[in-house]
């Protein structure tokens, strides 16, 4: 296997762009990441804030007639949003798989679950004897007991996460670069979405893959990620390391979302939402997104746009407020959600 | 088994069972059932909130509406308000119905998308023929529920989904109800709208001196709102008692597997959290595991016992009841210290006393109940 810092994907500047008959949605503005071999990147957000727009574009899903797409997506330093469909059609499934938040939704109904992965397979030129035999492999692989002769079940016959753990193993298929997970867990129990966190995780160890893990639960990222990427309203708000964004998270937005999240570890006196509700994309707010819904925000955020700057010892955000109070205020909200202050 | 404490219950429920007859071909003959509710007992306080926690399939939404009996019960008993509603004719429940009302998961669906919001949170006063003015009520109720009362005449379409579960609570509200069952309230919403939603019924009840029942498998959500809890499995319960006491010494090993199941950020110098994962997936509940429903999938699991006898709720702290064998000494403990299970609890119940060491050591008698 390969080397640990090597760059799968690198995106630079994605906007979508829907028109509609109501106006254009900025679905997705100027977002900039990277993703490593190894490293799983959380995608946290709420519903709206462009976090499935991004990996759909990045997977060539988005239909190029409606959706406006500008920037780079760049995998293994190929182009991705240039290159025609038939080649895209060629990584996609291949070198990039994807698997979706509901698994009921995602196998067909009256085809037998070996036979689907099977087609997977052969899909990107496996002849179909070795598609049989690899199907039953990477169900057994998946953890799906008695994999040959489950191979014959029908969806209806598997459970929930077991269906999901189908899909994983037909996005395994063809050894992929890059797995990403759209809500993997969320229609799943908490006893399955454990056991499915780590079979993404082992398999990620395995295949040496990246992961990117789209995902509305911030305490499946703080367990699962290595890097982290908050979005609201189609922009980035916060990109670090989990770590560094865990202990001192330095955004508004992201302060907001640890204050309101219920928490399993203490019943808290009061939980803080966040007033309002996430704006329309059709005419998001002037200045930065989040400024109607932020408690700090001063002069300048109903003007600009904050630019995503990662400053000297700490990492990057989208926020006027100066450093220093930032690390302060973030840091404090981290001690108290954990209980380590009050 | 229910503690029919000083603060005499609201609705006191016991032994209910609810069996789905499964029937197949065409003469539709009973083909076993679906064990949805199994013998569960308990009882909720005048003003507190009972959470009601379990993953998917496991009666929590059954039971949730049998005591409301919008599902009529196989077996067992409901009283409600001092009253035995269980075999209570519609016709006769009609007048309680005032008294209880429901909030549902989905504020998309559960909100009639022709009527306005007048109509819909207005309706209960038409039902029930109340007298006064209705428009000045439900502009009050949408007030109070932090909404404007100029949304009396716009439709569902109109709000978001954090709004429209606000237009649910308002119209959960109208008849001055004693009891609220919310069924995953606020699992459609996103998070940053779930904390507004639990922050209104936290305040309501304070206002309204409300008794809920709030039905969640977000054992995060359950924590921040619930007084006492119920833990269930396969339409049993398996722990039941104060939410506090639950949450910080679990005793079933289920519960446990729940609580170490929830992903969550770490504290740097907290103790090290063990995940207990479960194998393999819950059993149908048509042909549920004998004995013990649990045992299959148990770390703490005795053969010879676990699947052969049965356990009972009994109080293993105060006010916390669990219906397990070999029950957790202490928490958080690490997987190896949970599998080997000691007799520490079961002096109470000497027939069972060194069954973990001897497994060929099968009760003879069944245990009395209730211990």
């Amino acid at each position: 296997m390969s080397s640990t810092s090597e760059t799968l994907l690198q995106v630079r500047n994605l906007t979508v762009r829907f028109p509609t008959i109501d106006g254009v949605v900025q679905a997705v503005s100027d977002v900039s990441f990277t993703l490593q071999r190894g490293e799983t990147l959380g995608i946290v957000g709420e519903s709206g804030s462009g976090k499935s727009v991004s990996n759909l574009a990045i997977m060539g899903l988005l239909n190029r007639k409606r959706a406006l797409i500008t920037g780079e997506i760049l995998f293994n330093g190929r182009e991705l949003l240039s290159l025609p469909p038939s080649e895209m059609q060629k990584i996609r499934g291949k070198d990039i798989a994807m698997i979706f938040q509901d698994p009921f939704a995602c196998l067909h109904p009256m085809y037998r679950v070996g036979d689907q992965i099977a087609e997977a397979a052969t899909a990107h030129g496996i002849g179909k004897h070795d598609a049989d035999a690899r199907a039953v492999e990477l169900l057994d692989r998946v953890g799906i007991p008695n994999a040959k002769s489950r191979a014959r079940d029908y969806p209806h016959q598997f459970s929930g996460g077991m269906r999901q753990r189908a899909m994983i193993a037909m996005a395994l298929v063809h050894n992929p670069a890059i797995l990403i997970a759209d809500e993997p867990t969320t229609a799943l129990d908490v006893t399955v979405q454990a056991q499915i966190l780590e079979l993404i995780d082992d398999v990620k160890q395995e295949f040496d893959i990246g992961v990117i893990l789209v995902t509305h639960d911030l305490g499946v990222v703080a367990e699962t990620a290595d890097s982290v990427l908050v979005m609201y309203a189609g922009r980035i708000q916060e990109y670090g390391e989990a770590d560094s964004v865990f202990k001192a998270p330095q955004h508004p937005y992201a302060w907001g979302l640890l204050d309101s999240m219920p928490t399993v570890e203490r019943r808290l006196a009061q939980l803080v939402p966040i007033e309002g509700s996430p704006p329309s994309l059709i005419a998001p707010p002037p200045g930065c997104a989040f400024h109607p819904r932020c408690p700090h925000r001063f002069a300048p955020c109903d003007q600009e746009v904050p630019p995503l700057v990662a400053p000297e010892g700490a990492h990057a955000d989208s926020c006027f407020l100066p450093l220093d109070r930032k690390l302060a205020i973030g840091s404090e909200r981290a001690a108290r959600r954990l209980g380590l202050a009050s | 088994m229910t503690s029919t404490a000083a603060n005499d219950p609201l609705v006191e429920i016991d032994n209910l069972t609810k069996h789905f007859p499964v029937k197949q071909g065409v003469f539709a003959r009973g083909k076993g059932a679906v064990r949805a509710v199994e013998d569960v007992s308990l009882s909720v306080r005048r003003g507190e909130t009972l959470g009601i926690v379990g993953e998917s399939g496991c009666g929590k939404s059954t039971t949730a509406r049998l005591i409301l009996r919008l599902l009529d019960p196989t077996s067992g008993s409901i009283r409600f308000d001092g009253q035995d509603i269980t075999s209570l004719s519609q016709r006769h429940l009609r007048p309680l119905r005032r008294e209880m009302q429901m909030i549902f998961q989905d504020p998309y669906s559960s909100l009639n998308p022709r009527k306005t919001v007048g109509q819909i949170v207005g309706a209960p006063f038409a039902i029930h023929k109340t007298a006064g003015d209705s428009k000045a009520r439900v502009r009050d109720l949408l007030e109070r529920v932090g909404l404007s009362p100029e949304h009396y005449n716009r439709y569902p379409h109109e709000f978001s989904g954090g709004q429209r579960q606000r237009i649910g609570v308002a119209r959960a509200l109208a008849l001055q109800p004693k009891l609220i069952v919310c069924d995953e309230p606020v699992s459609a919403l996103d998070v940053s709208i779930q904390a507004q939603i639990l922050n209104l019924l936290r305040s309501l009840q304070a206002d309204f001196n409300l008794t809920f029942v709030f039905i969640s498998h977000d054992l995060s959500v359950i924590r921040q709102i619930a007084d006492r809890i119920a833990v269930m499995y396969l339409g049993r319960i398996v722990e039941l008692g104060d939410s506090e006491s639950i949450y910080e010494h679990p005793k079933h090993p289920y519960t446990a597997a729940l609580l170490s199941a929830v992903p969550r950020q770490s504290t740097p110098d907290g103790p090290v959290r063990t995940r207990i994962v479960l194998g393999g997936d819950v059993p149908s509940p048509v042909a549920p595991p004998a004995a013990c429903v649990f045992h299959p999938r148990c770390p703490r699991f005795h053969e010879g016992l676990c699947d052969v006898d049965t356990p009972v709720l009994r109080e293993l702290e105060p006010h916390q009841q669990a219906a397990c064998h070999f029950p957790l000494e202490r928490w958080p403990m690490t997987l190896e210290e949970i599998q080997q299970a000691e007799g520490a609890y079961r002096a109470d119940q000497p027939h069972l006393a060194g069954a973990a060491h001897d497994p060929s050591l099968a009760p003879a008698s069944p245990p009395e109940p209730g211990s």
